[in-house]
């Protein structure tokens, strides 16, 4: 069965994209000190959006001075109360552009504009409002009466949710005491940048957030900066533990939010169309990059014939193409280097005996673009059982036992996020203690929220973020 | 005139006292600079004999209640108060302190484990939370033991130090490698003989003793370790083992010695579930 649909393309008359960025430091936009152009492009269609600036080692250093003038002179001897009030302004005014960040969003990234819209914006938006009520509330925070901030703090966030990354970053960071210099990653830095006008209608003081553009170099001059005192990176678990390597002798505080290799946990007695949602909503939400994807579905092996073959006509009925498309559900896939290491690891999972399905589907020819994609057959030893793919590929692992299923789902050094589907309650809660990762959704996949703490065991990272916990990031309590 | 029976000090491995695989030992000097003991001196491989031990028994004692957890540490308490006189001596000897700075010490680090076994059934209800997302969702966040832990225990005195290093790690539900200070190390091998008798389950803490430059680097590259309390290192063997402790993102703090829920913390994960609320 085929539904027809016509285009329904979001229009992009609401943003106005400039050539060329500067660097957003001090509260102004500014040249680079000898740094060179890089073009963003949009992946679904090539073409370049705009040209950013690579910042150099001198411009980190210009933001560290502004971000620490800031917090000595202004942010450190406001009360949390007035800290609070700006947060609540970025919240609104981030309410207030949600569809030209969201129209933005999508064309710097290629998510499709259905996620921006519902998700993106309007969870970016909830984490600066969550975050606001708590900056005059810090001593209930559970780290002692008197917790202090760090002073500055240098974030380095990824590319597969952009503003919402920077506002999981700059929310707590701010209402807790810190400034920021915060470096957007190198494909999808258009947001930030609109970000950076936000603070400047929100009359945000001047240094207290600084955004600056460029690579993993530009990355490496914040983590080894003196004048900066704590780091929080998400991405990769790779440049994670360089980090932590880089960061041992010295004071700075680190919290890290890393890879993960998700377990998406099928019983037999599992409500099984919901359960296809939750495979599709784990798996091919935000084309796979997603850290805490449910990329391993370990499913109970009688029921493994009937789940698939539903899974098959779910799968089917994606539609995948131009994400401004209001009715598209998988996008394009974020650059060409991501592809090349998603057809890589697929191909390692054709080399090494696994067989790989996906939906018959027509994908646009300029753009970066990956099928929703199974693998059956899939061994624990497979690199697609073990590695992150970090795009639309589920490997597909049977169990018979309860027991099973869960030393199969540990059976990884990550520990981000994992899935239970049973109709059975004291299963649910079993398995949710038995499960060695952060983040655990049952009967239901991919769920955030500010109030959430979200972060992961073993090497998916250091700390939490949101909620109660994900302040202690951002605090020194009466132990450090 | 009777002569001593005097104690050969031996490592605490899986419930047993066996000597270094090594077999080297190395010389204590009690505070006027006489002889007084001649301690194990564990090797690398002691070393991770006492994580294998320590893994085995790690789901067996994260799974038990928190109020049995809470009786056996305060076990421990109750056979410590039967040995002080014990501990006492080896304080005098070991530190040269008076007998009565001694007692100080010992009844400090008694209570302490009274202290810290009545944390083990309120850490979760007092740091766990319930979430109130948007949606029909219940969601919430409760903390959980990372796992095996070696801690390397500091010197500021010998007694207190110990139970600050080994009570809170096991109060959060982790299994525990303790490496006993160098200098001081008898209150360590003593504080094992009451551990074996406590009702605590074989391989929960083990305790070993030698030079802890040379145990720092393994422990910090062993990739079964999870998490590891630096507080009796100096700050360079302490950098050293954060490099090392990269490799596996292990949880790596060190304190000063006051007494905090957030020594039990520091050695917990935070997990949290979500599931929908319908009808």
């Amino acid at each position: 069965m085929t539904f027809e649909y016509s285009p329904a393309p979001e229009s992009t008359a609401i943003v106005d994209i400039k050539s060329d960025y500067n660097l957003f430091i001090d509260g102004k936009f500014v040249p680079s000190k000898g740094g060179k152009r890089f073009a963003t492009i949009n992946p679904a269609n090539e073409k370049v959006l705009a040209k950013v600036t690579q910042a150099t080692a001198a411009d980190v250093d210009r933001a560290v001075k502004a971000a620490t003038d800031a917090y000595r002179k202004t942010w450190s001897k406001l009360s949390g109360a007035e800290r609070g009030k700006y947060l609540f302004r970025i919240a609104r005014i981030l309410q207030e552009r949600a569809r030209e960040f969201a129209v933005l969003e999508t064309m710097d990234n290629g998510k499709p504009i259905r996620e921006t819209r519902d998700t993106d914006i309007p969870l970016a938006a909830a984490h600066f409002f969550y975050h606001a009520g708590w900056a005059d509330k810090l001593e209930h925070a559970g780290l002692g009466p008197q917790p202090k901030s760090h002073g500055v703090v240098g974030q380095i966030i990824p590319w597969n949710f952009p503003l919402l990354m920077l506002a999981w970053k700059i929310a707590p960071a701010l209402a807790t005491g810190n400034t920021v210099v915060l470096k957007p990653a190198e494909t999808t830095p258009l947001t930030a940048l609109l970000f950076a006008e936000v603070c400047q209608q929100a009359d945000l003081p001047k240094g207290v957030v600084n955004i600056i553009t460029g690579d993993g170099a530009t990355g490496a001059a914040i983590v080894n900066h003196p004048g900066i005192h704590k780091i929080a990176f998400t991405g990769s678990t790779e440049v994670g533990k360089l980090i932590a390597k880089s960061v041992a002798s010295t004071k700075k505080a680190l919290t890290l939010e890393l890879g993960g290799k998700g377990a998406n946990i099928v019983f037999e007695d599992a409500p099984i169309d919901e359960t296809v949602e939750g495979i599709i909503n784990g798996i091919y939400f935000n084309q796979g990059h997603v850290c805490c994807a449910g990329s391993r579905l370990l499913v109970q092996e009688n029921i493994k014939e009937e789940l698939l073959a539903k899974l098959k006509r779910r799968m089917s009925m994606i539609r995948v193409g131009d994400p401004l498309d209001k009715n598209t559900d998988l996008g394009a896939i974020n650059s060409q280097a991501q592809l090349m290491k998603i057809r890589e690891l697929a191909e390692s999972g054709d080399a090494e005996g696994a067989e790989r399905w996906s939906p018959e589907c027509s994908l646009p020819e300029k753009g970066f673009w990956f099928p929703p994609t199974f693998f059956t057959g899939v061994s624990q030893a497979h690199r697609i059982a073990r590695e992150e793919i970090f795009g639309p590929v589920l490997s597909v692992i049977t169990f018979r036992t309860p027991s099973e299923a869960i030393e199969k789902a540990n059976n990884t050094p990550y520990g981000l996020s994992a899935g239970i589907w049973t109709d059975k309650g004291s299963r649910i809660l079993w398995s949710a203690q038995q499960l060695k990762a952060g983040v655990i959704w049952a009967n239901t996949f991919n769920k955030f929220d500010p109030a959430s703490p979200f972060g992961g065991y073993k090497e998916s990272g250091w700390g939490r973020e949101g909620g109660r916990h994900g302040l202690a990031a951002y605090l020194k309590g009466d132990f450090a | 005139m009777r002569i001593d029976v005097k104690k050969t000090y031996k490592l605490f491995i899986g419930g047993q006292f066996p000597r270094s695989e090594s077999g080297r030992s190395y010389e204590i000097l009690d505070s006027k600079g006489n002889f007084l003991a001649n301690p194990a001196q564990a090797s690398r491989k002691d070393l991770r004999e006492a994580v294998v031990a320590a893994r085995n028994v790690s789901e067996k004692w994260s799974s038990a209640s928190a109020f049995n957890r809470s009786q056996i540490l305060y076990r421990v308490a109750e056979i410590m108060e039967g040995r002080s006189e014990q501990f006492v001596s080896e304080i005098v000897a070991q530190e040269g302190l008076s007998r009565a700075q001694a007692l100080k010490q010992v009844s400090e680090a008694i209570d302490l484990w009274v202290w810290y076994a009545g944390w083990c059934d309120k850490i979760a209800t007092i740091y766990g939370a319930t979430n109130p997302v948007s949606g029909s969702f219940y969601n919430f966040t409760t903390p959980e033991p990372v796992g095996v832990v070696a801690t390397f225990i500091s010197g500021d005195s010998s007694l207190s130090d110990i139970v600050h290093g080994i009570a809170p790690v096991l109060a959060g539900g982790n299994v525990v490698v303790a490496i006993a200070n160098e200098e001081f190390p008898l209150s360590a091998v003593t504080l094992a003989e009451v551990l074996a008798t406590s009702d605590l389950p074989a391989g929960v803490v083990n305790i070993l003793t030698g030079k802890s430059s040379e145990l720092a680097p393994w422990v910090g590259s062993h990739m079964d370790i999870d998490g590891v309390d630096g507080s009796g290192l100096d700050l360079t063997a302490y950098e050293d083992l954060r490099k090392e402790g990269a490799e596996n993102l292990k949880r790596i703090n060190r304190f000063t010695s006051v007494k905090s829920p957030q020594r039990v913390l520091s050695f917990m994960e935070n997990k949290t579930v979500w599931h929908p609320i319908g009808i």
